[in-house]
C-alpha cells in the first residue's frame, strides 16, 4: 500500500458505527479491506464471512428480524449471486443495504470482471434497489449514510456502488 | 438409503415443537412450511414462501441477534443441498443457540418427488459434520426426535440434525403467504415492537 492510506475506509465505518449497525457479513474484497479488519475489531459487531453473498442477503433479513441492523458487503460480481435472494427482501418489505465495490470497469487487470460488472447497475435496479453510486471519495460516506437511513426507515433495499476509480488500482494489488 | 422404515414428517415436527418454550423457529419453502403451519401456528414462526437456499443463513442471522433464545432452522433436503454453503458458514460462526434440521426424503416434493443427490448417497450429516456443527446421527424413530427436541432448548450448538422422513404427500396446510404480514408479527412477538 502506499504511504498515505485514503480516508474513505474509516469514514465507512464511522457511518456504520453511527447508524447502530450491529451485524457485518461479507465476501471480501480488497476494496473492503479496511472496514472488515475494523468490524472483525469491534466488539458491537457481529462479522459474518459467507460462502455466497446471497447468503448475506438471507441472514440479514433473519438479523433484522431479530432486531439487528446489518450491511452486506460484496463486490460487483456477487451481485449476480444474489438475484433470486433479493426477492425475499422484496416479498417481505425489509430493509436492505449492499455495500459494492466495483469490478471490471477502470483498470481492471482481469477481464472475466467486466459482464457482470457492466450489468450490475441494471441487476440491482431490476430487483428494486435505490441504487446509489459514489464516483468521488468524498461522496462513500454520505450515500451510505442516506441509503442506510431510506433503506431502514423505508423498509426498502438499496445499494452502495464504489467506483473502481475511487478504490484505486493499487488496492488490488496490494490486497490481493 | 432410507430404508428402516423412515418416519411421518408431520408426526416428527409436531413432536420437535410440542414443547417448545422459547424457540424461534424459520422453515424452508414447501413441505418443511406446510409441516410447521401444521403443528400449529405461530407469530413466532417465519414461513418462507420461496428464497430457496436461504433457510439455514437466516437463521443464522437471527440466531445472532437473538443470541438468548433458541433458534430452529427446520428445512428440507432440496432447500439445504441448495444453500450448503451455509453449514460452513454456521460452523465458522458458530452460534450456540442455533439448530438446523433437515427433513430428508430425499426427493424435491414441490416437483414431481425428482430425486435429491441425497438419493445419490450424499451425506448431509457428513457434511455438517465437517464443518464444524454438532451433527447427531440420522435420525429415523421417534426417541431419538424426542431427544432432538431437548437438544434444541440447550443452546450448546451449533446443532444438525437429518429425520429420515417417507415419501407419504399429505394436503397442504398453507400458512400466511404475505411476508410483510409474517415479518410484523414475527418481529411484534420477538421484540415486542411493530413493525
Amino acid at each position: 500500500m502506499s504511504v498515505s492510506e485514503p480516508a474513505w475506509p474509516d469514514q465507512l465505518f464511522e457511518v456504520l458505527l453511527a447508524n447502530d449497525i450491529r451485524q457485518v457479513a461479507y465476501v471480501p474484497d480488497a476494496g473492503h479491506s479496511r472496514i472488515i479488519a475494523r468490524a472483525n475489531e469491534h466488539p458491537g459487531i457481529k462479522t459474518t464471512v459467507l460462502t455466497t453473498e446471497e447468503e448475506g442477503v438471507a441472514l440479514l433479513a433473519g438479523a433484522w428480524l431479530g432486531g439487528d441492523r446489518g450491511v452486506l458487503l460484496m463486490q460487483s460480481s456477487g451481485v449476480g449471486n444474489c438475484i433470486n435472494m433479493f426477492t425475499l427482501i422484496e416479498n417481505c418489505r425489509m430493509p436492505l443495504v449492499c455495500l459494492v465495490t466495483m469490478r471490471g470497469e477502470w483498470g481492471e487487470f482481469n477481464p472475466w470482471q467486466e459482464p457482470m460488472g457492466r450489468a450490475t447497475p441494471d441487476v440491482l435496479t431490476r430487483m428494486n434497489l435505490q441504487v446509489h453510486r459514489a464516483d468521488r471519495p468524498e461522496d462513500a460516506a454520505p450515500m451510505l449514510d442516506a441509503a442506510i437511513a431510506q433503506s431502514f426507515d423505508g423498509f426498502s433495499a438499496s445499494a452502495v456502488l464504489l467506483s473502481q476509480r475511487l478504490i484505486g488500482r493499487k488496492a488490488f494489488v496490494a490486497g490481493g | 438409503m432410507a430404508d428402516e422404515m423412515p418416519l411421518d414428517r408431520r408426526e416428527a415436527v409436531a413432536r420437535l415443537l410440542r414443547e417448545r418454550g422459547n424457540l424461534l423457529v424459520v422453515t424452508g419453502l414447501g413441505s418443511a412450511t406446510y409441516d410447521v403451519a401444521a403443528a400449529g401456528d405461530d407469530p413466532r414462526n417465519f414461513y418462507l414462501w420461496g428464497a430457496m437456499g436461504g433457510t439455514a443463513a437466516l437463521a443464522l442471522g437471527l440466531a445472532q441477534a437473538q443470541p438468548d433464545r433458541p433458534v430452529l432452522a427446520i428445512t428440507g433436503d432440496g432447500d439445504m443441498l441448495m444453500g450448503i454453503g451455509a453449514l460452513a458458514t454456521i460452523g465458522a460462526a458458530r452460534p450456540k443457540n442455533l439448530s438446523v434440521v433437515v427433513l430428508d426424503n430425499e426427493r424435491y416434493g414441490e416437483t414431481g418427488a425428482q430425486l435429491t443427490a441425497t438419493a445419490h448417497g450424499v451425506d448431509l450429516s457428513g457434511i455438517a459434520r465437517a464443518s464444524g456443527l454438532d451433527a447427531m446421527d440420522d435420525i429415523r424413530d421417534m426417541n431419538a426426535v424426542g431427544t432432538l427436541a431437548g437438544r434444541l432448548q440447550r443452546m450448546e450448538g451449533p446443532l444438525y440434525a437429518t429425520i429420515k422422513i417417507d415419501r407419504r404427500e399429505y394436503p397442504k396446510v398453507l400458512p400466511a403467504r404475505d411476508g410483510a404480514w409474517l415479518r410484523s408479527r414475527f418481529r411484534e412477538a420477538v421484540l415486542g415492537t411493530a413493525p
